[in-house]
């Protein structure tokens, strides 16, 4: 069984942002990376896969600048097989019909059995990679799995609908299915498996070679929200924080007796 | 400008974001027609063309067969924009039918400005304005972001669309979330605790403060997740949707997810080291603090 999983790196989420100097996107100086969350959750999956159908291996596949390998190198210890990266300094002004056109332009001669990404990234967040990619490559897709199961011919999974109420879909592989938070307990990676990771396999490729269309979206500006609700904001002394919240608390709820 | 809204129905109602893409439409004051995939016993409500397959033959999960007939209508109407819920169901068919019409799909939309489109970025702590480059644009929207000023009210006009059977992803059926346990939407005080609280141990903090005021404890969804609470105790649109006199969000950064799930509580206080946490915006008070430090504190100070 061949299986792809499809990563992004993106920032901590408690970053304080900065804008780049066209405005167009998050400046990418001094922040913390990691591995987009939802992914984390697709890897841990393709993993369990591979070791439950025995004969079996994970490709890992980012696009990105070098710096993205970081996230490749943690999927790897976590036990992906090798990695595929595809070289892209400019991979934040891509839009997501490109991304996955790139991805699909490598998978489609791969035959993978099944691939798992994130159902969406933390930073843009469009939700489309992994459905835009089973479009391209003609795969059934599934996307906000909170549960998977695999009998050795089909695939039961649960797709997390509104209201914790789940619906529970069976298909067969090929297919490509997107991974929401939970699906999984995602494994740490110990320092043995890290220090075998550096010895996996980890090739790059130029976007140039794989990315042949142009962008269906483009952004026109990146901006910081309008604060419109904007509370009282409180700082300093624990022991004063304590007193000014409870003379609010007194003042304008009816909760404290 | 002609829109295509694409209503909800689940489990034989139509859900609330199906005014939502209609709300839209009368903001950008589009000509609008609808398609859903549900029953005439259900109808949205809605003055104009709607295009209804049946969900009894076309399945409730069946993107194959949804996204068909929906490229049926959009060989009909022409429409410049098609417009969906960033919801389970939307997220899910827009790609698709962006994919099949080759058209840029702008997800998330907030607000509309111009020829712009608005959507969401890093947890909200940004925006991204963009322009699609296409003839024809898929949009999702935001949960809440648009709203009809009155009840909805009208009777559409029906089209019947044939659904066939037969897909490719066979669907089983639901599940139910486990009920029992807490209720959080009759509770008038919440203390909920996010990833903030750093580790399970520390939840008995947020419970003793819960304590303290009189209320119940809840959580988001990654204390949820991890395991550290029952999903009963689940605040946000895959949990429990609550309105509290009081609300505190402890080490909650505020995802989208979450403030749909509390947003109409009386009174928020946000207690968080991140000043800049999108929690904030729905906040009456952010108290910037560590929650070791201060949740102990405040305890104490309201047992006394």
């Amino acid at each position: 069984m061949k299986i792809l999983v499809c990563i992004k790196q993106v920032p901590d989420m408690e970053s304080r942002f900065k804008l780049n100097a066209a405005g167009t996107w998050y400046s990418d100086q001094d922040l913390a990376w990691r591995m987009n969350e939802y992914d984390e959750f697709a890897v841990e999956q393709a993993i369990q896969l591979r070791e439950q159908a025995g004969d079996a291996e994970v490709v890992v596949l980012s696009i990105g600048p070098d710096r993205v390998k970081e996230a490749m190198k943690k999927a790897l210890a976590m036990g992906a097989d090798r990695g595929v990266h595809i070289q892209d300094d400019a991979s934040y002004g891509k839009d997501p019909y490109q991304i996955a056109s790139a991805i699909a332009a490598y998978a489609g001669e791969q035959n993978f059995d099944v691939i798992f990404t994130g159902m969406q990234s933390q930073d843009r967040g469009s939700a489309q990679v992994g459905l835009l990619l089973a479009g391209m490559l003609g795969l059934p897709a599934v996307t906000t799995i909170v549960g998977f199961e695999y009998d050795g011919s089909q695939a039961t999974v649960r797709r997390e609908l509104e209201g914790g109420l789940k619906s529970v879909v069976k298909l067969s592989f090929p297919a490509v299915l997107t991974c929401q938070l939970g699906l999984n307990t995602p494994r740490y990676p110990t320092l043995p498996n890290i220090m075998k990771a550096k010895k996996k396999e980890l090739v790059s490729l130029p976007i140039a070679d794989l990315l042949k269309v142009e962008a269906l979206v483009t952004t026109a500006a990146t901006r910081f929200p309008e604060r419109k609700g904007g509370g009282l904001i409180l700082e300093g002394d624990v022991g004063e924080l304590t007193e000014k919240l409870v003379a609010i608390l007194k003042e304008k709820t009816t909760v404290l007796k | 400008m002609k829109a295509l809204l694409i209503a909800e129905s689940r489990q034989g109602k139509i859900l609330p974001g199906s005014y939502e893409t209609l709300a839209f439409a009368n903001k950008i004051g589009a000509e609008a027609a609808m398609f859903l995939v549900g029953s005439e016993d259900a109808l949205p409500k809605f003055d104009g063309r709607l295009y209804l397959a049946d969900v009894a033959a076309a399945g409730e999960y069946n993107p194959d067969e949804h996204l068909r007939l929906l490229l049926e209508v959009v060989a009909k109407e022409s429409p410049q924009l098609v417009v969906l819920s960033h919801s389970s169901y939307g997220w899910d068919l827009a790609p698709r039918l962006a994919l099949a019409l080759q058209a840029g799909q702008v997800s998330e939309v907030v607000a509309c400005e111009g020829d712009t489109l608005v959507v969401p970025a890093c947890n909200s702590k940004l925006q991204r304005v963009v322009r699609a480059q296409s003839g024809v644009t898929v949009v999702t929207l935001q949960s809440g972001a648009f709203s009809l000023a009155g009840e909805p009210a009208g009777t559409p006009t029906v089209e019947k669309l044939a659904a066939q059977a037969g897909a490719k992803l066979e669907f089983a059926g639901y599940e139910e979330a486990e009920k029992g346990g807490v209720d959080l939407s009759k509770a008038e005080i919440i203390v909920s605790a996010g990833r903030g609280i750093g580790k399970p141990e520390n939840l008995v903090m947020v419970e003793a403060l819960a304590k303290a005021l009189g209320g119940e404890y809840g959580a988001s969804r990654p204390v949820v997740d991890s395991g550290w609470a029952e999903h009963n105790r689940q605040v946000g649109s895959t949990g429990q949707t609550v309105a509290p006199k009081l609300y505190v969000a402890c080490g909650i950064s505020g995802a989208i997810q979450h403030l749909a799930g509390m947003k109409k509580s009386d009174f928020v206080i946000a207690i968080n080291t991140d000043r800049d946490a999108p929690i904030g915006e729905v906040a009456d008070v952010l108290v910037v603090a560590d929650l070791k430090q201060f949740l102990p504190a405040l305890t104490d100070r309201l047992q006394k």
